[in-house]
């Protein structure tokens, strides 16, 4: 068996090294489809070779940025984390970070696994992988037609943790119903969520996706609604409500993009942090972090000085210096997302450059209805230049038309690397241009930055 | 024209809880094409427990859900206003349902789990669950402007239509799967109630087939002589034929369609 491993592992590693070499990017998941072939329990055999266990982070919104934030607080506890980092999130990304932190013998030079896991992949990385904690943020519409409905992604993953051995924890986002559900009936379960509700509102907004109560169907009664489904609900008819949360914010202050100050109350004591990432969706992303630290033994003073030194996972979000200007450039992937970065970056007055590039290949989910979920209204006053690019363009300039963008400022301009050039050529000295793409043109996106020697190769950060 | 008194009323089914590809924008739609042209589009939701009264009604809209919350309207649509939806029909008003909606337009839908849910049976239609989705971008040729005329947009679907006699397909099926991904037809019409899979959203990229809507509703409302006034489409155009081009590229029409 040793041997197997062995073979399997060295072919994973020629097949990456390999790989770029050709130029073919990162070879950040070719190791993982080779390896298997060679030895299908890789996975299983190295991941029960690591001393503190493995983690697994999954849900629609902010499971890269939370597993970073886990990452780095792990490394902060003098830790060294197994972690595929780049992304990639099916199996065969999983695979392919073992490749790169296990030695030939198939013994694994880190003592924890920490794994983002895709929302589809969970039953199967489950299959392979047996965790230590599993933390769940939330379940948004993305992507409809690869996964199908929220319900449908709710029921996989009940169906998958009906097996989950009873010592395993179990941390869930108390804020949304879909996730929060999970945990019923289940000992080493740990809530976080916002218990904030100035940060709220009273009306649940209209891009939410989960209306009905997942045991019996009645809607849901809000008391206060955060983003999305997320927020403090009840069940009128059978009684289901928002579980007290462990981990749970109580004051959070949203200062834009400078930040945000935090309060939480946790069993380990008060949590109180200043947030270099803006939204409140970092809120989330930063409480889900800590309740899973916590629930591995971390301390709070190690939490606390992780988070405050994280700065912003890979393109997710980030500043960029090109000339005199500053790019600053957010992921958008889905209608939730894409309006928590339109609340909370794009502010009045200050945005008044923006460049949308938006594609509609597999990874980025083919259907781009979801532009109409997203509240462009709020730009129609503000916004000096807006530029269309990527393959669906036109129909991001449609949706500008409609939310009232004046037409004379909207530029449609499908090819990335000249809808850069047009948006930073249009844009003031000394202004930023907010760039917000969808996951394969943010892709491109770097690529042309990297091109220019703005920044490296994402699979080397 | 830009009398401020023209006013159209639209009544938004289920606006809550049916609404999962981008249906606002249909609305949004057809609430900006009728102020461009001084027409205030008033827009009621009408939801769970709420009454339709039929003769307030110029134009209903109803957008697509999931099989969950499908399973929960369905007694409540039927019992509290299938009645109002059909008698507004009979009497002109113009519908739009779009995948979920359209499915309970007809006269039954039977769910991916073999549930049978009752429709309203405004449409001579049955719904039943096949064997895979049909996902992809849609183009389709309709005659409903008086000349062939394509309509483009998204389909997300498990379930088959089948057309029956008393209505007819809104067009035939260029590039996609359409009602069933057999018989080659997209949608249904009758009276002027139109249903079909195609949101993405439908309205905004097929400006000729929102005015066709606003058109009907307007002239009903305020006279078969008045007509509407032209707008810019450039950009719309432009979108519509990026999807249309690019079915064409991919070489995934039906051949002898063009």
């Amino acid at each position: 068996m040793g041997a197997r491993l062995s073979a399997a592992l060295l072919a994973g590693r020629v097949a990456a090294d390999l790989s770029r070499r050709l130029g073919r990017g990162g070879g950040t998941v070719i190791a993982g489809h080779v390896v298997p072939r060679i030895d299908p329990t890789a996975l299983t055999t190295v991941t029960r070779r690591l001393s503190f266990g493995t983690v697994l982070v999954s849900g629609t919104n902010g499971k890269t940025t939370t597993a970073r934030l886990i990452s780095h607080v792990m490394r902060g506890a003098g830790l060294r984390p197994m972690h595929n980092r780049a992304g990639a999130n099916l199996v065969s990304g999983l695979v392919t970070a073992v490749v790169q932190q296990t030695d030939l013998r198939g013994w694994p030079q880190a003592d924890v696994g920490l794994f983002e896991v895709d929302e589809a992949t969970l039953p199967a990385a489950l299959a392979e992988v047996r965790p230590r904690a599993i933390l769940l943020t939330n379940i948004f519409r993305d992507q409809l037609d690869r996964y199908g409905e929220v319900h449908f992604v709710a029921s996989v993953w009940e169906r998958a943790l009906a097996d989950l051995p009873a010592d395993a924890a179990l941390i869930l986002n108390s804020d949304d119903p879909l996730v929060a559900r999970l945990g019923k009936g289940r000992s080493q379960t740990v809530y976080f969520g916002v218990g904030d509700a100035r940060v709220g509102t009273a009306e649940v907004p209209h891009a939410s996706d989960a209306r009905l109560c997942g045991s019996c169907g009645a809607a849901y009664e809000y008391e206060v609604a955060f983003y999305g489904h997320l927020g403090h609900y009840s069940c009128p008819s059978c009684g289901l409500s928002r579980p007290r949360a462990q981990v749970e914010a109580i004051d959070v202050k949203l200062l834009g993009d400078r930040g945000t100050e935090l309060r939480a109350r946790t069993p380990s004591g008060e949590l109180v942090v200043h947030l270099s990432l803006p939204g409140l969706y970092n809120t989330y992303n930063v409480l889900a972090a800590t309740a899973a630290c916590l629930a591995l033994g971390i301390d709070l003073m190690t939490i606390k000085a992780g988070i405050e030194s994280f700065t912003a996972a890979f393109g997710r979000l980030e500043r960029i210096k090109v000339g005199g200007r500053e790019l600053f450039l957010a992921l958008v992937k889905n209608p939730v997302g894409f309006n928590e970065v339109l609340r909370t970056l794009v502010e009045p007055g200050r945005s008044r450059t923006l460049l949308i590039l938006i594609n509609d290949h597999f990874a980025d989910g083919t259907d781009i209805s979801w532009l109409w979920d997203v509240d462009f209204e709020r730009l129609a006053a503000t916004a000096e230049t807006a530029v269309c690019s990527g393959t669906r363009a036109e129909d991001m300039a449609v949706r500008l038309k409609y939310a009232l963008v004046p037409t004379d400022r909207i530029v449609v301009e499908p090819d990335p690397g000249r809808a850069l050039e047009a948006a930073l050529a249009r844009a003031g000295p000394e202004e930023t241009v907010y760039v917000l793409p969808t996951y394969t043109a943010m892709l491109e996106v770097r690529e042309l930055l990297r091109r220019n020697g703005r920044v490296g190769g994402f699979w080397q950060d | 024209m830009a009398d401020s008194s023209l006013q159209l009323t639209l009544v938004h089914l289920y606006p809550d809880l049916m609404n999962v590809y981008g249906d606002r924008g249909n609305i949004i739609a057809l609430q900006r094409r009728c102020a461009w042209r001084g027409i205030e589009l008033c827009v009621q939701p009408v939801s769970l427990g709420d009454r339709l009264n039929s003769e307030e009604c110029d134009l209903v809209f109803f957008g697509g859900g999931q099989d969950r919350e499908q399973a929960v309207i369905s007694p409540d649509f039927v019992t509290h206003k299938g009645a109002a939806v059909r008698d507004a029909v009979e009497a002109g008003a113009v519908v739009l349902a779009v995948c979920g909606g359209y499915q309970l337009l007809g006269h039954t839908y039977t769910t991916f789990d073999g549930q049978e849910l009752a429709g309203v049976g405004v449409f001579d239609a049955r719904s039943v669950p096949g064997s895979r989705r049909s996902i992809g971008n849609i183009v389709v040729q309709s005659d409903l402007g008086g000349r062939p005329l394509t309509l483009v947009g998204f389909e997300n679907h498990s379930g088959r239509t089948y057309l029956g006699p008393r209505c007819r397909p809104l067009g035939r099926v260029l590039s996609g799967g359409g009602n069933n991904g057999e018989d080659g037809t997209e949608g249904a019409v009758y009276r002027d109630a139109y249903g079909c899979y195609m949101h993405g959203s439908l309205l905004p990229k097929n400006p000729w087939f929102a005015d066709h809507l606003i058109d009907r509703a307007f002239r009903r409302r305020y006279g078969p002589d008045l007509t509407l006034q032209p707008l810019d489409d450039t950009l719309e155009e432009r979108a519509h034929a990026a999807v249309v081009q690019r079915a064409q590229r991919l070489g995934s029409v039906r051949s002898g369609a063009w």
